[in-house]
């Protein structure tokens, strides 16, 4: 029987695999990523593909190079990461928008809705009004329904128009990390 | 081969000397000196000189050798930029691309800014940085010699390999590449991928 609500709570589960089949349809052949626990299971997909080459990060604005790198060669890339990671491309993303090429991030948020980190609230408050003050074309997915359409709109804009695009993922989706509180 | 007034290499031979009859090498010229090093040693479309991205010419390398696992690729860039980006030393490493190679021009100072020195200029050993990060051929290069071993290494052998090669610290008269950035790129892409490189 199709019930509703449970066909609900398959799209709240459901949506990194929706991701992950998302970065497929577009032809991403690499991934670029520090971990957050919000993108675990995509992650996961990710490194079970043979055909997507994982870089794991010591720092986000290395991933803005490497998909840059990527591109020049001829593959298309994605950045995932924590918002906080966000403050650390800010100079980086010079590289796509002078250069006009892709750079699409999908950004897992903290300090958006409910965090309870003190350290979190102050890049999380701040991740869109930066990245659009960087030239960047920001969208948000908050609920689960929002996500692939979102993230289908970041990958497109990025890869037709050539430049950064973010979609952030509200923490109001994810779920606040709660530290047992 | 010329070596400057202190008795090091020159940074305008060393680089003319490993982009010489280089077979489709692509070269990603970090920003500053080292970019004006590759243009003058020949501006070409296998070029891709950084006129900005301080810290991420070898994650540019890394994504490059990744995507075109068929063609050699050689990041030359300076101390000071690699110093920022040095945890890509790990990134790097991790991955283990046969086809990248690192040579850091290093003339323990910053150049553009005022020959300030640098953290190379305090005894930071960047080599020993990326032997311990795991590349497995890490050299230090202060002669002719060594250098064209280093080439001879390029052109046979395979990566990753990281090298710093000690220069003199004199700067050279600007060769500046062109600055459209999204000229830069194209031109390699299609020198690459063919003409359709701008249909993807």
């Amino acid at each position: 029987m199709d019930d509703p609500r449970k066909r609900m709570s398959d799209a709240a589960a459901d949506w990194p695999d929706q991701i992950y089949d998302l970065l497929k349809e577009h032809g991403i052949r690499q991934v670029a990523l520090v971990p957050d626990a919000g993108h675990s299971r995509l992650i996961k997909r990710c490194l079970a593909d043979n055909d997507i080459k994982v870089t794991t990060l010591t720092t986000e604005e290395e991933g803005i190079g490497l998909i840059f790198g990527a591109w020049l060669g001829g593959e298309k890339g994605v950045l995932l990461m924590q918002s906080s990671g966000v403050g650390n491309c800010i100079n980086m993303l010079s590289v796509p928008i002078a250069h006009r090429t892709p750079c699409p991030m999908i950004v897992t948020m903290r300090g958006d809705y409910g965090e309870f980190n003190p350290f979190q609230v102050p890049m999380g408050n701040a991740t869109q009004t930066v990245l659009e003050a960087m030239g960047t074309l920001v969208k948000r997915a908050e609920t689960p329904e929002d996500v692939a359409p979102t993230v289908n709109a970041t990958l497109r804009m990025a890869f037709n128009t050539y430049r950064p695009t973010a979609t952030l993922l509200s923490q109001r989706l994810i779920g606040a990390k709660t530290f047992g509180k | 081969m010329q070596v400057g007034p202190t008795g090091k290499l020159m940074r305008r031979e060393v680089v003319k000397a490993l982009l010489e009859d280089r077979n489709g090498m692509l070269a990603i010229g970090g920003l500053g000196a080292p970019a004006w090093d590759i243009t003058a040693a020949g501006d070409s479309p296998l070029n891709l000189p950084l006129w900005g991205g301080m810290g991420a010419a070898a994650m540019m390398g890394l994504g490059l050798a990744l995507a075109q696992p068929e063609r050699k690729v050689m990041v030359i860039t300076g101390d000071g930029e690699m110093l920022m980006g040095v945890g890509s030393l790990a990134t790097i490493a991790v991955k283990q691309p046969r086809n990248l190679y690192v040579v850091v021009l290093d003339n323990e100072h910053y150049g553009e800014t005022g020959m300030q020195e640098t953290a190379t200029r305090h005894g930071v050993d960047l080599v020993g940085m990326a032997r311990a990060a795991g590349f497995p051929d890490c050299r230090l290069v202060k002669t002719e010699a060594e250098l064209l071993a280093l080439r001879d290494s390029v052109r046979s052998g395979v990566g990753p390999l990281f090298a710093v090669v000690k220069i003199d610290e004199a700067p050279q008269p600007l060769v500046l590449p062109p600055r459209e950035a999204s000229i830069l790129q194209a031109r390699m892409r299609e020198a690459i991928l063919g003409p359709e490189a701008h249909l993807q």
